[in-house]
């Protein structure tokens, strides 16, 4: 295990990126998560690894920045928090029909609009199911600890350049904001130009005689067709990445699905249910894409109920309706705005929503 | 007297222009007439002269030279619309020992991208601008676009460009031309051998700062677009020269190396 250290989970991010040998930041400011970048700049990585960590004009540039960092094999990433994240969804795409790989992380806050700075959980649906136009995918990753933070970096840039697909870490403004321990990762050196041109099997705009083209536009409608094929195919290999944690789910009756901050929540209303003698687990799904469905549809049929906690308006409860394939009652609770709920009122919901609700 | 066969002139000793090699053995989709065939033509033989095909990344935009990517023989990258600065910015930075350059035209470059080329310049990103400006936007279908002259018609100013409804012709190169960051701003065009020689002084000065890293440079190319203009070829060129050299006079609008060498050496010293 690493060194280990008392920091924000925003501050952890800035932190494991250097560590894990990242190549580029490109970000602009937003609350809840300014501290990645202020991080990185008080850190000063380009004396240290030479990492190139630049303050953009817009969202809109820092992922366009992304963009041609990623088209070169580099290990680039941006930051932001909702309102940015929507302004990016057009570089995404692009990142997604160019098939680059990167890391773009969402410290989520409340909407819509400008909404609020507090946590939320309402971008799950933007971040899953796309987001940007056309048929597409990024890989999700949903911490819910500042260990995550750190550890999903490496893990976060592993997948991203192993299916050549932006990889999105979907955090929230709790986790962004919030202090605890954390043993950070060593550090890896960043990859050479060698390396890379190895690494990445030649396709990387790092000047060549190759003529290599990094594009995701295609007029003939027969050959984009075997693209959108391809992305597909792409996308069905993934559903092998697919994570979860099951806790306390063995010999429960009552099952929660939440993820991120409102997982959390969910193990204290378990042990509050478990008091009351109402046998409660949690399913935590780790990647939100690939949605881990067969695990839940394993676990979850086994259950009297489920209940998806959620830190938005009932958005993950569809997914997990389609898991368990209407098997067994599927209900939503959360709370809006920026609230975070309470263990009791997850219990309470749990008991009048599945329980109580026959 | 014997015959001279075409096989007894072509040789080596009697070429007295050729191809640039860094040109692909492609059709290109540009109307005939178009300026973006001679551009292009410049760009590779600046490329091939200089010996750096492969240490050269291009950026290309949305719009008709969207597919610049086709023709040229170097690595490229095909940018979202108007973002070719921001692209561009983090491919030098993360890689500062290559030659970057983009390649816009006025729709991608001074309207949905106005903010990208303004900041990038603004940074002095060591790269290369090229801005190929006719006034309108081709690949659509001929709209109007933010260098779209007064009284100008287009797709959507079927009655000429209105200051009151569309606003003015936006000078975007002037406005390049006060940032700090850049080095060598300048307006060219390539419509006689003289102006398509001046060009490619002026792309090959503007990779040679680059390799120095003295800052941006822009090099606007005012250009003709018959098909859109819905004129000849020759037409065009003439209404060009009557009306679009008025509004967007040629020469170089600032050359901070040449002009005042000490000065500029001393200001990047004070900047840092």
């Amino acid at each position: 295990m690493g060194e280990l250290r008392l920091m924000k989970g925003n501050e952890v991010l800035a932190e494991a990126a250097i560590r894990a040998g990242v190549d580029g930041y490109f970000g602009y400011p937003i609350t809840p998560q300014s501290e990645v970048m202020e991080t990185l700049m008080l850190r000063k990585p380009w004396e240290e690894t030479g990492m190139v960590v630049l303050q953009a004009e817009s969202e809109v540039a820092s992922i366009n920045m992304v963009y041609g960092g990623a088209a070169c094999g580099k290990k680039v990433m941006t930051s932001s928090s909702s309102p940015g994240y929507s302004l990016m969804q057009e570089g995404i795409s692009y990142l997604a029909g160019a098939e680059l790989p990167c890391v773009i992380i969402n410290v989520s806050r409340g909407g819509p609009g400008l909404g609020t700075i507090q946590p939320s959980q309402a971008d799950y649906f933007q971040v899953t199911k796309g987001g940007g136009h056309g048929d597409y995918h990024v890989i999700a990753l949903a911490p819910n600890s500042v260990q995550e933070m750190s550890d999903f970096m490496t893990l976060a840039f592993d997948l991203a350049f192993k299916y050549r697909c932006p990889a999105v870490i979907l955090s929230d403004g709790a986790i962004g904001q919030m202090m605890e321990k954390v043993y950070l990762s060593d550090f890896v050196p960043r990859r050479t130009e060698e390396q890379i041109r190895k690494d990445c099997g030649e396709w990387c705009t790092l000047g060549s005689k190759r003529h290599n083209v990094i594009t995701s536009l295609e007029l003939d409608s027969v050959v984009m067709e075997q693209r959108n094929i391809a992305l597909m195919k792409k996308y069905a290999e993934m559903q092998k990445e697919a994570r979860y944690e099951a806790y306390m789910t063995d010999d429960a009756d009552y099952l929660f699905v939440a993820f991120g901050t409102a997982s959390r929540i969910c193990k204290k209303s378990i042990e509050m249910a478990r008091e009351k003698g109402i046998k409660a687990g949690l399913f935590r799904p780790i990647t939100l894409y690939p949605f881990p469905t067969k695990a839940l549809y394993e676990i979850g049929t086994k259950m009297k109920g489920i209940l998806s906690v959620e830190m938005n308006a009932g958005q993950m409860v569809e997914d997990v309706k389609l898991a368990v394939e209407c098997k067994v009652p599927v209900e939503w609770a959360g709370r809006n705005g920026g609230i975070i709920p309470s263990p009791d009122e997850v219990l309470e919901a749990l008991e009048t929503k599945i329980i109580g609700g026959k | 007297m014997a015959e001279i066969e075409l096989k007894d002139i072509i040789k080596e000793e009697n070429i007295v222009y050729k191809k640039s090699n860094i040109i692909l053995d492609r059709t290109m989709h540009y109307c005939p007439g178009c300026s973006h065939g001679v551009t292009h033509k410049l760009v590779a033989e600046v490329i091939e002269d200089m010996g750096i095909q492969d240490q050269t990344i291009g950026v290309s935009p949305v719009g008709c030279s969207v597919f610049a990517y086709n023709y040229l023989d170097i690595d490229w990258q095909e940018a979202a619309h108007g973002r070719a600065p921001a692209v561009a910015t983090a491919i030098k930075r993360l890689l500062p020992d290559k030659y970057v350059f983009t390649y816009q035209g006025d729709g991608d470059l001074a309207s949905i991208g106005a903010a990208e080329i303004l900041h990038a310049c603004n940074r002095g990103e060591h790269i290369v601008c090229i801005f190929v400006n006719n006034a309108i936007y081709g690949m659509t279908g001929g709209q109007m676009a933010p260098t779209t002259l007064v009284g100008m018609k287009t797709a959507t100013t079927p009655y000429g460009r209105d200051i009151d409804r569309n606003g003015y012709p936006l000078k975007i190169t002037e406005l390049i031309a006060q940032l700090p960051g850049t080095c060598y701003v300048t307006r060219q065009s390539v419509d006689t051998a003289a102006a398509v020689r001046k060009t490619k002084k002026a792309i090959r000065k503007a990779f040679e700062n680059q390799r120095d890293k003295k800052g941006t440079s822009f090099i606007e190319v005012v250009s003709t677009c018959n098909s859109g203009w819905k004129v000849d070829p020759v037409k065009a060129n003439q209404w060009m020269r009557d009306h679009m050299f008025k509004f967007y006079p040629l020469g170089d609008m600032k050359d901070a190396t040449r002009d005042n060498p000490a000065d500029y050496e001393q200001y990047i010293k004070e900047e840092k």
